[in-house]
Formats: C-alpha cells, sequence, structure tokens
C-alpha cells in the first residue's frame, strides 16, 4: 500500500541526503519526493509517498524520527487530505493541431505555457490519476518532453501538520 | 566554566573551551595539515592528549575510553586520509552504541567541493554511521554545534557524532557569545513509558510461567544492573546476556545462563526455545542471537525494553513495547512485582545447566579455554577485558567470568578486527589502577599492532594476550564446517611477536605449554609498562556450541 507522509525537517544543508540515504540503505521504497521550505523559513517539509505494508511504514516512521533534523512526521494516508503534481509537457503540434490540444487543455484546466514554431508546452496540476489521464491524452500528438513534481499534500479543513515558533507540536 | 561574551577567540580556542565545558580530559588523535590550529590550541590546553600511531587507533582507543568510563570519548583527525581513517571506528561505536564524538580538520572553506589536497566529504561518508554529523561553516557556530554533538552522543541511545571543522574555521578570531542551552526540536528520547504499558507489562510477566530475560548493551549504557539483578531475583528468572550485555548481570549469579545465540550456551539456546515470556531488556534481536527468525523463543510472548523506538519490532514481533531508559523502565516494573518462588522451570534450567556445561577437551596440547580461565584467576576475575574479533572473542566471553559492568569490552555488531588493543589502551586511560587484558588473535592483533608504540609512548600497562593458532581461526571453522576444510587463504605466516614487542619497547614473551601460563600472567600483570604474551595454543580448536548461520537456536554442533 502506498502512503503518503507529511515530514517536517529543519532547513539544514544535507538534511535531503540524510533522509535518501536512509530510504536507499534500508532498502525502503519512495514513489515520490518532494521538499521546500515552508512559512518558517528553518522548517521544510517534505510529502513523501512511500510504498510499504504497515511494518514497513512503521519502521520508516520510527528511522526517519531518529534523524535529529527530522522535527515531525504525519502519515495523512488515512485523513481527508488535498494533493497535487505539477507537470510540464511539451508536445509536438503543427499549427493545425493547436486547436485540439487546446481543448483538452481545457477539460484538463492546463494552461499552455509556451509556443513553438512545432511545439506546445502545456502546465497542469492536479492529483496523480488526472495528471496521468492528462499525458496520456496528450501521448498521440508526440510528447517530446515531460516533467513532474512530486506530490504534495495538506490535510483538509481545520487540521494541521505545523510546528508553531517555540517548538512545539500542534495537531488538530 | 562560565564564558564571558564579547572575548575575541578563534575557532580552535572555543573548541578547546567547549571541550573543557564538557568535562573532556582526554583527546586521542593524530595531527595534520587542516587540524594545526587545533592543535596549536591543544598545545597548552588542560586536557591530555594521547597520540596513536594510526587514526583508527584513536577512535577505538576514544571508544574504549568511553565504554569503560561510561563518558564520551573524543578523537581528533586532519582532514582526507585522516578523518577517513576514523571511519572503521566510528562504525564500530555506532554498531554498538557508543557516545562518541569524533572531531576531524577539513580544507579551508573556500577550497571545499574542489577536491582540494586532503579533502574528503566526511559528513558524508559517515552519515550512515554517526547518530548526526555537522560541517561547521562559519566559526559563530562553532560552540552551539559541539553542546549539541555532546547532548546527541551522550543521551537516548548513545552514539557517535562527528564535527567536521574547516581550517579557516578553526584559525578565525571572532567575538565570542555563549550559544546558550541546546535547542533541537526534532530530538527528545522518551524516557519513561506509559503507565498502562508497564501494567500490561507486568501483568504479563507475573502471569508467565516460564520467564526468561534477554539482557544486552543497553543495560551496561543505561547502568541498570542492579535493577536488572533485582528484577531476575524477584522473578527467579533466568538471564542471558548477550555479547554487549556481557557483566550487566552477574556472570557466576546462580540465575546466569550466560550468552544466547550462534554461539551461545545450550542452555541459554534451550531456555529461549522453551520460554512462554522473553522480556528483552536492551537488546536489538541481532541475527547472531536469533538465529532463523521464524524459529525464534517460539513459545514466548516478547515484552521488548528499549530507549529506541525504531528497535520495537525492527527483526521480531513484540508484544509489549517499553519505549523508554531502561534503568526507568525497570524500576517502574519491579514495583508493580511480587517475588515469585521456584518451580518445575528453575528445576529445568538447573539441569539443563548441570548437564550442558561449557567445557572443552583437554589433552596435553595448550588449549585457549585453559589459557582464559588462568587469565580469570590471575586477575581474580577483576581485569578489564578488550577482546578482537574472532575465535579468542567468543572464548573470552565464555571462559572468563564478568561480574562487573564495563568489565567486557568488545566490537559486537560490526565485529572489527583490530578494534581490542587500540581499545584496551583507552580502557587503560580511563582506569590507570585497573589490569586491562587484550585477548586477541595472532590475526587481529596485527590489524593495530602499530599502536605498541602508543602504549610504550604513554607507559600503559597494557597487556596483550595472542591466542595464536596460525590461523585467522574463525573462518578457519567455517571453512572445517562448511567449506570441506579448503582454508583458502587462512593460514597466517606470522611475525615474530615476542621481538616485535620488544622492538617496540615492549615486554614479549612466548608461552607454549600449559605450565607456563601462570607465571607469565602473572609476570605481565605486575610490570609497570606493556606486556604482549604469544600463547602457541591448538592450531585447529573450534568455538563451540556453534549453531550454524540460518538455523534455529535448537540446532546446536
Amino acid at each position: 500500500m502506498r502512503h503518503t507522509l507529511a515530514v517536517l525537517v529543519e532547513n539544514n544543508p544535507g538534511v535531503l541526503a540524510r533522509v535518501a540515504g536512509l530510504f536507499s540503505r534500508r532498502g525502503f521504497n519512495i514513489d515520490s519526493l518532494a521538499v521546500g521550505r515552508t512559512e518558517n523559513p528553518t522548517v521544510s517539509r517534505m510529502t513523501i509517498v512511500v510504498e510499504g505494508d504497515d511494518r514497513v511504514l512503521e519502521q520508516v516512521t520510527k528511522q526517519l524520527h531518529k534523524l535529529i533534523d527530522v522535527i515531525k512526521i504525519s502519515d495523512i494516508t488515512a485523513d481527508e487530505y488535498v494533493d497535487r503534481e505539477l507537470v510540464l509537457i511539451k508536445v509536438s503540434a503543427d499549427p493545425g493541431q493547436r486547436g485540439e490540444i487546446m481543448q483538452i487543455a481545457d477539460i484538463f484546466r492546463a494552461r499552455i505555457v509556451d509556443l513553438g514554431r512545432r511545439t506546445i508546452t502545456l502546465e497542469c496540476t492536479g492529483d496523480e490519476g488526472k495528471i496521468n489521464a492528462f499525458e496520456e491524452s496528450l501521448r498521440p500528438y508526440g510528447v517530446k518532453e515531460l516533467v513532474r513534481t512530486g506530490k504534495i499534500a495538506m490535510l483538509r479543513g481545520n487540521r494541521f501538520t505545523s510546528i508553531n515558533t517555540n517548538g512545539n507540536r500542534e495537531d488538530d | 566554566m562560565p564564558e564571558v561574551s564579547g572575548v575575541k577567540k578563534s575557532g580552535a580556542q572555543i573548541l578547546v573551551d567547549t571541550l573543557l565545558e564538557q568535562g573532556v580530559d582526554t583527546i586521542f588523535g593524530f595531527p595534520g595539515g587542516s587540524v594545526l590550529p587545533i592543535y596549536d590550541a591543544l598545545y597548552d590546553a588542560e586536557i591530555r592528549h594521547i597520540l596513536t600511531r594510526h587514526e583508527q587507533g584513536a577512535a577505538h582507543a576514544a571508544d574504549g575510553y568511553a565504554r569503560a568510563s561510561g563518558r564520551p570519548g573524543v578523537c581528533l583527525a586532519t582532514s582526507g586520509p585522516g578523518a577517513t581513517n576514523l571511519v572503521t571506528g566510528i562504525a564500530t561505536a555506532y554498531m554498538d552504541s557508543v557516545p562518541l564524538v569524533a572531531f576531524t580538520g577539513q580544507v579551508v572553506t573556500e577550497l571545499l567541493g574542489k577536491d582540494s589536497f586532503q579533502e574528503a566529504d566526511i559528513t558524508g561518508i559517515t552519515m550512515p554511521v554517526t547518530k548526526h554529523n555537522y560541517i561547521v561553516k562559519d566559526t559563530r557556530e562553532l560552540a552551539g554545534v559541539i553542546r549539541e554533538a555532546f547532548h546527541i552522543a551522550t543521551t537516548g541511545r548513545p552514539g557517535p557524532v562527528l564535527v567536521d571543522i574547516p581550517k579557516d574555521v578553526a584559525s578565525n578570531e571572532i567575538e565570542y557569545r555563549d550559544p546558550g542551552p541546546v535547542n533541537l526540536p526534532g530530538y527528545h528520547p522518551q524516557l519513561v513509558p506509559p503507565e498502562e504499558q508497564l501494567n500490561r507489562a507486568a501483568a504479563a510477566i507475573l502471569a508467565a510461567e516460564r520467564p526468561v530475560i534477554y539482557a544486552g548493551g543497553g543495560v551496561v549504557a543505561s547502568g541498570a544492573h542492579l535493577e536488572l539483578r533485582r528484577l531476575a531475583e524477584m522473578l527467579l528468572a533466568p538471564v542471558a546476556t548477550t555479547l554487549m550485555g556481557l557483566g550487566g548481570f552477574p556472570g557466576d549469579h546462580p540465575l546466569s545462563l550466560g550468552m544466547p545465540g550462534m554461539h551461545g550456551s545450550r542452555y541459554a539456546n534451550y531456555a529461549f526455545c522453551e520460554c512462554d515470556l522473553l522480556i528483552a531488556v536492551g537488546v536489538r534481536f541481532d541475527d547472531r542471537v536469533t538465529g532463523k527468525l521464524e524459529a525464534f523463543a517460539p513459545c514466548a510472548r516478547i515484552v521488548h525494553i528499549d530507549i529506541d523506538p525504531a528497535e520495537i519490532g525492527k527483526n521480531v514481533r513484540v508484544d509489549i513495547p517499553l519505549v523508554g531508559d531502561v534503568k526507568h523502565v525497570l524500576s517502574g516494573l519491579i514495583e508493580r512485582l511480587e517475588q515469585k518462588l521456584p518451580g518445575a522451570w528453575q528445576e529445568k534450567i538447573h539441569t539443563w545447566k548441570k548437564e550442558y556445561p561449557i567445557t572443552y577437551e583437554e589433552n596435553g596440547h595448550l588449549k585457549p579455554q585453559q589459557v582464559i580461565r588462568e587469565i580469570y584467576r590471575v586477575t581474580d576475575g577483576r581485569a578489564r577485558i578488550t577482546t578482537e574479533v574472532g575465535q579468542h572473542q567468543m572464548w573470552a566471553a565464555h571462559y572468563y567470568i564478568y561480574t562487573r559492568p564495563r568489565s567486557f569490552i568488545s566490537s559486537g555488531g560490526l565485529g572489527t578486527m583490530g578494534y581490542g588493543f587500540p581499545a584496551a589502551i583507552g580502557v587503560q586511560v580511563a582506569c590507570p589502577q585497573e589490569t586491562v587484558f587484550d585477548i586477541a588473535g595472532d590475526g587481529s592483533i596485527q590489524m593495530n599492532i602499530q599502536e605498541l608504540a602508543t602504549a610504550v609512548n604513554y607507559e600503559l600497562p597494557v597487556n596483550v594476550a595472542i591466542m595464536n593458532n596460525g590461523f585467522l581461526g574463525m573462518v578457519r571453522q567455517w571453512q572445517e564446517l562448511f567449506y570441506n576444510r579448503r582454508y583458502a587463504y587462512t593460514e597466517l605466516v606470522n611475525p615474530d611477536f615476542v621481538k616485535l614487542a620488544e622492538a617496540y619497547g615492549a615486554v614479549g614473551m612466548r608461552v607454549t605449554t600449559s605450565r607456563e601460563v601462570a607465571p607469565a600472567l602473572e609476570e605481565a600483570v605486575a610490570a609497570a609498562g606493556p606486556v604482549l604474551i604469544d600463547f602457541v595454543i591448538e592450531r585447529e580448536e573450534n568455538v563451540l556450541p556453534f549453531v550454524p548461520p540460518g538455523e534455529s537456536l535448537d540446532h546446536m554442533l
């Protein structure tokens, strides 16, 4: 089963290497990993999608906790959350095909971010399924280049995965 | 030592002052280009510096110092090869949860990442073998980092921490400001388990008919040997101590089962196979203890006490986890328990112990077991024993009886040949009044033999007892049993160890017969300086009992 972990880490150099090294060393499988700063500049947030049964997940969580730079880990898989990926796709498009492609873009609420003489570059955000569907629908035109971010996720409603400024934890 | 803020100090001076503030009295190290500023500051500091002859020796000596004293060991090396030479020592400390703080010099910050002379990415290299590590790129951060390093190394599950210091960070002068207390939002070791877990565990323990205690290094690290003894005596539960736990429970106690596992006693392994409750105390269910996992303690519920939550359920399923400091947890359990009376289980254990004692055959040749028994007798069982890794290590575990914590010091997890001798140097520095023996093999001793110079240099009366069988004996034993006696590259052509010792300025002796053993040992113990004794023993003696790898514990040779 795939789990989505929201991991708050100290924004120290090397923290990504520590987390990535831990996963490879202990043979845990990362599906995707996205990392960036949070509202607090000293804290970064990683969204890690990891594959494994409950026992593997328990070890992943506990081993991550052993890293001094890891402040908090939440497995949000079972909770209500919003998740998004971003994709940039460059497809072959002769001027005659542009209209069709723009229609597809409309359906997926994607945006055209660049236009070349024979190419068109689109941007789309959404959950994994939507991004996959978007990619599939553009495939017949010839995908020249594709780049996807990992998934980022956030709990819905009045629930947080964050720490406040004095370092105390805050759940619900 | 209170610090006045605003004083001008170099990074190296800040390092020395912070070490003193942390109570460091000894550093094991080896100088080099990138650590010149640090060595210059150390030159007139109130800290003893022991110059080892190899950085690996410095790391192991600091580790031995830490294991013997319970205080963090400190080692220092230069950048590049100096730093990489520490790695085996750091990994050894990591696997056995030893509080060690390793400082390395580094090339100046502006040359970092340029493949500069003697540059190695030591924080990258040691990431998997340290509890945490740092590279300090600003002198103003140095004091705070060092405080954190000692805090992390010594609290929770102890472990090594490395601090990499570029040369300019050490030589730059800044206006010193006290960094204040350590604040690590992601680091809060849990010392006390929830009450309800303690209650559950106590109920399970009281209900058990055939309890066994499986005690490890966590007992020693936590200083919980008295609580462990109290618990065992209350429950009349036999206690098996792992290699790391030897001395954590008195080996001569009637409830002692000796060691469990691959080279465990028959009675410890039988007790594991038949117990209905296993109380695991500060252990990590290492494969050398469990044997085949599916057949491990098949009838038992398992209570697992450990300060590291990640150890719970890592290798075996655990019925009742108790995450916390062993000493706290055992005290909490003892309050909830009551004195048990002996019954059929105690009877059974007693019979096994009588029926299957750990023993060896005498045949007129000099036997290693006999040498170790003699070391025990001559030292009244009061020596600090270190070992290298191999057959002699297992014989040292079986035939010397450890009654005090921190009296058996050995590389358990990593199994580092070459550990014992430099570790013995660290032990002797920590315990100058005590008798220290490194029980060694003829293979292992040659991996850090250069430290004879250190022992002679500092007049450390360390004793080295080489069990010399002319083989890499443990590997030979496996070749005998599993590779059809094809002794591929395990036979050794050795130097003359006596002359070697003498060349370094130590006393060297050779013993080839049983009757020479005691006089040689007595002479060694009385000597004021280091002594090396070459015991020429039976060549193809095996370590027994032996559970072949991958077998369950009741399949013993």
